[in-house]
């Protein structure tokens, strides 16, 4: 049989000097480090982000308000969005794909490990470099500071014309740079998926977690390039006198649209590929049942990933395409409804018949499945294109895709912290406050971004600083304001949870959950190597077939 | 801890209870729309098919979310580890071809019958020509307001757009030219039609018949810059010889009294830049035309009444209504300015 | 069940997964074609857009004899390479090197052609639409042109000090690979630029 895992190496021994372990963690080229690095990065801007949101909604608690100017404002926004995408939900998804695949797929680390370092270092370049245009320049008031054009910051509002100084340069370097650094992680998961898997692990036999990050990984490769290039474009306009989206000198407007869409729409299944993947680990481990037609899932996920790159120009139905593209793009958004109402389906068909135990992990994805089910209902309106002509860049919009973002990705996120805290830290949470975290985020949720849909319906554009009474928004936008502290009082409870238990919590087990993917094999958290020997495997559910010699999944798939 | 199914019952179905209030609440009978800029109480013809789409559509997303969520529910009530529980495994089940070829299936189909839908709608709205009895608008934005022109007409006039009811007695139709004078911004009036963006290099229309007389509102709904919020925008749809005698009155230039003190101040500063009167030499084409200035109800895009209080406000600091605004304080002193505003209130 | 072990290896079993240096190439190769597809789009779409001159065809001819050289050097980095599996390293370099000069007579090419444009047709990237998106879609594959001789150069280096050997084949052949990307991106923007856009 194998040997015992070994504890991390020594760091224990409490002799090191704190800059000894600083310059441990940033030369660090171990998929685990960098994977918590990612995510401690990415907890920090969501404080950012959620700060900038809750100034966001003080403003708009009522009509003709005036904490902030309609300049701080239009920043803020921009901030918040571009943060938000960028920089706290790429990267902690990417953290959790760099922690966990290694695990999942019996391998010792990344395929390449420098290059994953360096993934890392750029996108928390991009990140400091966006905040610094707060800083450097001349802070979030006077000239020549944050980014104020509204995170797909549209043409010719970028242009030298309308933008003078530089902060439209900080928006675009960051995200280039930052773009270059996602692109290598991609690579980087992608030639780990299909390059550094253990032996026995066929493709149709890796976790879903692996199959939903690779599809993602491709995603990324083809989604963020055209944003890339769109980038070099503005910068090319912007420092060399180049045209492209200059509309004085015959350049188009619509196709920065179109470039960014491009790139933003496959972007949005980027960010929610991998809340499913949690979704698929963590819905069949507390119903105990394996998840419910794998294959199928694996088909969904590569149609959705296919689908999505032919979509972008629902976010322009109102730009005036014309009737033919317009009813071109309603097709193909509403086609994306099949594969992922196939997705939702088995999700249920794996509780169906289970044993359900609601752990915080598991409250999480409930109430994901439930929120995500209303958040796709009002795409599907959104994609009705003339429904899209009275709802597009109102609040119903803002309030879809939070619902999307919040109430689906930052859900199951959540639920992947408690559900792997205990691999990663080697303690367990306090359920206690697990609990209570849900619940204040569910109703801080619910308030905040159940209400917002109403004022949309009632004729409230987004973006703007203040809005005249007498439109029948007032007490809805009261409402939504108030959901916010509700959120913000959950996240405290949330940090607050994961820095006591890391110091004070109890000792966790190699594997907590009685669950059946590779990495609760490994030590909690796992050494260095992970695996003193490469693990084999035989079917997708490992663990199982060694908790259950006598019935192994093997015999079934 | 074990949660209790029938808490999570609770809490979820009082969620319903308020969607489904919410919802209600907003369809608000037409007559007497819950808000001004209700999307559910419409008042001309493209607004009410996309209402009517949108009745078909919410119908439809409602029953599949009544469906799913009643599936969810009764899973985790039914299928939740009870106290007694006996600690071993449930039935391992794997996949069902069956079931899941039918929820591949059913959902085509539903999508199918939705996108026909929206396609009828798309084409009855974007494809309807233009007949020869509608009036022409062409209407252009800017930072951070409206201007209007009836090119037939030899009308101009900024922020407030004058069209006639167009109802089964006489029909005239409003076929708006959309473009822009610098960056994006949208044409919303809610209650009218759906919006449509105004883009530089890129022009755009549309079209309205409002059925009922009275004042539309909307604003701008493409982020446009700092005043984005403060572009409003505001539709006077008056009966027909109401709107014919409008029409002779802008048409009419800037009545030319013996030049008065505030003219010449007028015309010494900088406003002639920016601003035409007719029948002047202020023939500015950067702000708002003012030749019948008084003749409106509000200022700046409708950020403020248009009183001779605001106007001197306005004048002396334009920040102090709409920071941002794209037209300088005039550093005028007390007694210019009070010339000034008197000569602009004689613009009607 | 509390500590569960790593599962034993029960047979010996066949095992093979592909190669990662390729499937790292592949993907960046995908993601660089991706960025071309933006900038060859933007191309098309702005043919014929400019508000004044000079126009394509007034200034533009086709650069065949130089496409020819970079064309070609895709051939010579196959000789290389399949020289340097069969552990011929001497014929190995010659051919390496062949190809740095092909991709370098290209890049003149490349410079000579703008260096024309700019001092005598006065085409520069503020010019018009043209000019911007000439020069940025020829600029970029320019550039991946100066990475690629980059690259290869450093292995001319290795290979002069004689540290290139029969055992990295492999991973010339993944830098090979880079270097045809590069050639079929011009054979793209060959056509867009000096045919289609003409
Ligand atoms: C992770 C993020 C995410 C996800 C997953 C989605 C999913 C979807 N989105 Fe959303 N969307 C965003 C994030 C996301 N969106 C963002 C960020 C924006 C705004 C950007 C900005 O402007 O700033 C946006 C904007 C946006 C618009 C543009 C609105 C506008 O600006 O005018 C549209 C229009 O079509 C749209 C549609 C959809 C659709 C149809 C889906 C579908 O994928 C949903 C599919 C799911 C279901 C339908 C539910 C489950 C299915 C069933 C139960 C089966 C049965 C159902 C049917 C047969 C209908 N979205
Ligand atoms: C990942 C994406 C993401 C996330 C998680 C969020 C989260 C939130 N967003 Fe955001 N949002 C976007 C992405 C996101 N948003 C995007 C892309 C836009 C469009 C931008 C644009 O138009 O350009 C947008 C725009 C947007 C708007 C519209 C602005 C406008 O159009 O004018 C609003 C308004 O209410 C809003 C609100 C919120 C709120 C209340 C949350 C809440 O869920 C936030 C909850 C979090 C907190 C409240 C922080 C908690 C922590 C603390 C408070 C701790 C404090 C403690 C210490 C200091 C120790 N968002
Ligand atoms: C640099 C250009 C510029 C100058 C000079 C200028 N204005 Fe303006 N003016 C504008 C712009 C732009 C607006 C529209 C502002 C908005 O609504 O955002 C405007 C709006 C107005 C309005 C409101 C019109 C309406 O219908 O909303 C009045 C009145 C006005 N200006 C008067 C004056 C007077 C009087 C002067 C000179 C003392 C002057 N302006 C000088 C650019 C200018
Ligand atoms: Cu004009 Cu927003
Ligand atoms: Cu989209």
């Amino acid at each position: 049989m194998s040997t015992e895992s070994i504890a991390w190496p020594s760091t224990a021994a409490g002799s090191r000097s704190f800059v000894e372990t600083l310059h441990e963690w940033v030369t660090t080229v171990d998929h685990k480090r960098l994977g918590i690095l990612y995510i401690i990065y990415a907890l920090v801007f969501l404080v950012i982000g959620g700060i900038e949101a809750t100034v966001i909604r003080i403003q708009l608690i009522r009509p003709h308000n005036d904490f902030v100017s309609p300049q701080v404002f239009n920043r803020l926004f921009t901030m918040h969005g571009t943060t938000m995408i960028f920089f706290v939900v790429m990267p902690v998804l990417f953290g959790f794909a760099n922690y966990l695949i290694p695990l999942m797929i019996g391998a010792r680390d990344m395929a390449f490990p420098r290059l994953n370092a360096f993934s890392f270092w750029m996108t928390a370049f991009g990140g400091l470099f966006l905040y610094f245009s707060v800083v450097g320049a001349n802070g979030l008031y006077g000239a020549g500071n944050a980014p104020d054009v509204g995170w797909f910051a549209y043409a010719p509002l970028t242009s030298q014309t309308f933008s003078l100084g530089h902060s439209t340069d900080f928006w675009t370097l960051a995200l280039l740079v930052s773009g270059f650094g996602s692109i290598g992680t991609a690579i980087n998961i992608v030639a780990t998926v299909l390059c550094m898997r253990c032996p026995g692990m066929t493709l149709a036999k890796m976790p879903l977690f692996a199959w939903l990050n690779l599809v993602m990984a491709g995603l990324v490769i083809l989604a963020v390039s055209p944003l890339t290039a769109a980038q070099i474009m503005l910068l090319v306009d912007r420092y060399l006198g180049g045209h492209f989206f200059d509309t004085q000198a015959g350049g188009s407007a619509v196709i920065w649209m179109h470039f960014f869409w491009i790139f933003g729409h496959p972007e949005v299944y980027v960010l929610v590929l991998p809340a499913f993947a949690f979704a698929s680990e963590i819905i069949p481990v507390f119903s105990r049942k394996p998840i419910f037609g794998y294959p199928v899932m694996v088909g969904a996920t590569v149609a959705i990933g296919f689908i999505s790159m032919s979509v972008w120009a629902h976010h322009m139905f109102t730009v005036g395409m014309g009737a033919a593209a317009n009813t071109f793009f309603v097709i193909s958004t509403m086609a994306i409804a099949v594969p992922t109402g196939i997705k939702i389906f088995n999700w249920l068909a794996t509780m169906w018949g289970g044993k359900i135990e609601f752990k915080t992990p598991m409250l999480f994805c409930i109430a994901f499945l439930f929120q995500f089910l209303i958040a796709g209902l009002t795409g599907v309106m959104l994609g009705a294109a003339p429904f899209d002509w009275q709802l597009g860049n109102s609040y119903f919009v803002v309030a879809h895709f939070h619902y999307v973002i919040v109430g689906g990705i930052m859900f199951t996120l959540f639920g992947a912290f408690y559900y792997w805290f205990p691999k990663m830290s080697g303690k367990m949470y306090s359920e206690t406050l697990g609990k209570l975290h849900f619940w204040l985020f569910v109703i801080g949720f619910h308030l905040t971004f159940d209400f917002m849909h109403i004022p949309g319906i009632l004729g409230m554009p987004r973006r703007i600083y203040t809005y005249e009474p007498g439109r029948g928004w007032d007490t809805w936008n009261l409402i939504v304001t108030i959901g916010v502290f509700f959120q913000a009082a959950g996240i405290l409870v949330f940090l607050g949870n994961l820095i006591w238990s890391y110091f004070r919590g109890e000792l966790a087990d190699n594997d907590p959950w009685d669950a059946w993917t590779l990495e609760w094999s490994a030590h909690s958290p796992p050494p260095a190597y992970n695996f003193a020997l490469i693990p084999t495997v035989k079917s997708r559910r490992p663990l199982w077939d060694l908790k259950h010699p006598d019935d192994p999944d093997w015999k079934y798939e | 801890m074990q949660l209790r199914g029938s808490n999570q019952w609770h809490f979820l179905g009082s969620q319903i209870l308020v969607c489904v209030c919410c919802t209600a609440a907003a369809f608000a009978d037409p007559a007497s729309p819950f808000s001004p800029t209700n999307i559910f109480a419409p008042a001309s013809t493209p607004a009410k098919s996309i209402f009517g789409l949108s009745l078909f559509v919410l119908a439809v997303t409602g029953a599949i979310f009544l469906v799913v969520f009643t599936l969810l529910l009764y899973s985790v009530v039914k299928f939740r580890k009870r106290k007694n529980d006996d600690g071993r495994e449930p039935p391992q089940v794997y996949g069902s071809n069956q079931v899941e070829l039918a929820w591949t299936v059913i959902p085509v189909l539903i999508v199918v019958a939705l996108f026909m839908a929206t396609a009828r709608v798309i084409a009855s709205v974007q494809k309807t020509a233009r007949p020869d009895n509608a009036i022409e608008v062409v209407a252009i934005g800017h930072q951070f307001w409206w201007e209007y022109r009836y090119p037939g007409l030899g009308v101009v006039t900024a922020n407030e757009l004058h069209v006639p009811v167009s109802d089964d007695n006489q029909s005239s139709p409003t076929f708006i030219k959309l473009f822009s004078a610098d960056t994006d911004h949208s044409f919303w009036i809610p209650r009218l039609a759906g919006k449509t963006d105004l883009i530089p290099n890129h022009p755009n229309s549309m079209w309205i018949d409002p059925h009922e007389a009275g004042i539309y509102l909307g604003q701008c709904a493409q982020y446009c810059g700092t005043q984005h919020a403060k572009m409003l925008l505001r539709v006077y749809v008056q009966p027909r010889a109401d709107f014919d005698r409008w029409i002779q009155e802008q048409r009419q230039p800037a009545t030319v009294s013996a030049a008065s003190q505030g003219q010449r101040i007028f015309e010494t500063t900088a406003c002639i830049n920016c601003h035409t009167v007719a029948g002047t030499v202020a023939n500015g084409r950067f702000g708002p035309d003012l030749t019948h200035l008084m003749s409106r109800d509000t200022i700046a895009a409708g950020a403020a009444k248009n009183t001779p209080e605001n106007l001197r406000q306005w004048i002396l600091n334009p920040d102090t209504i709409k920071p941002g605004s794209l037209m300088p304080a005039m550093q005028l002193s007390g007694q210019d300015l009070e010339a000034l505003t008197t000569y602009l209130e004689t613009l009607r | 069940m509390s500590t569960t072990t790593i599962p034993p290896v029960t047979a010996e079993l066949e095992w093979n997964l592909p190669s990662r240096g390729q499937v790292a190439m592949y993907s960046l190769i995908t993601a660089e074609a991706a960025i071309f597809t933006i900038f060859v789009v933007a191309y098309l779409f702005y043919m014929g857009k400019s508000l004044s001159g000079p126009m394509p065809s007034e200034v533009l001819t086709p650069p065949i004899l130089y496409a020819v050289c970079l064309l070609s050097s895709s051939l010579t980095i196959h000789f290389a390479g399949k020289n340097l599996r069969d552990g011929n390293v001497r014929r190995f370099g010659a051919w390496w090197l062949l190809t740095i000069a092909l991709g370098a007579i290209f890049l003149y090419g490349t410079a000579s052609e703008w260096h024309r444009l700019i001092y005598k047709d006065g085409l520069t990237i503020t010019t018009n639409l043209f000019g911007t998106t000439y020069y940025s879609l020829v600029g970029l594959h320019g550039f991946h042109v100066v990475m690629g001789l980059l690259g290869l150069t450093t292995v001319m280096v290795f290979t002069i000090f004689g540290m290139v050997q029969r055992e990295h084949a492999e991973r010339i052949d993944v830098l090979s690979l880079y270097w045809h990307f590069v050639d079929a991106v011009w054979v793209v923007v060959f056509t867009v630029v000096y045919v289609i856009g003409r």
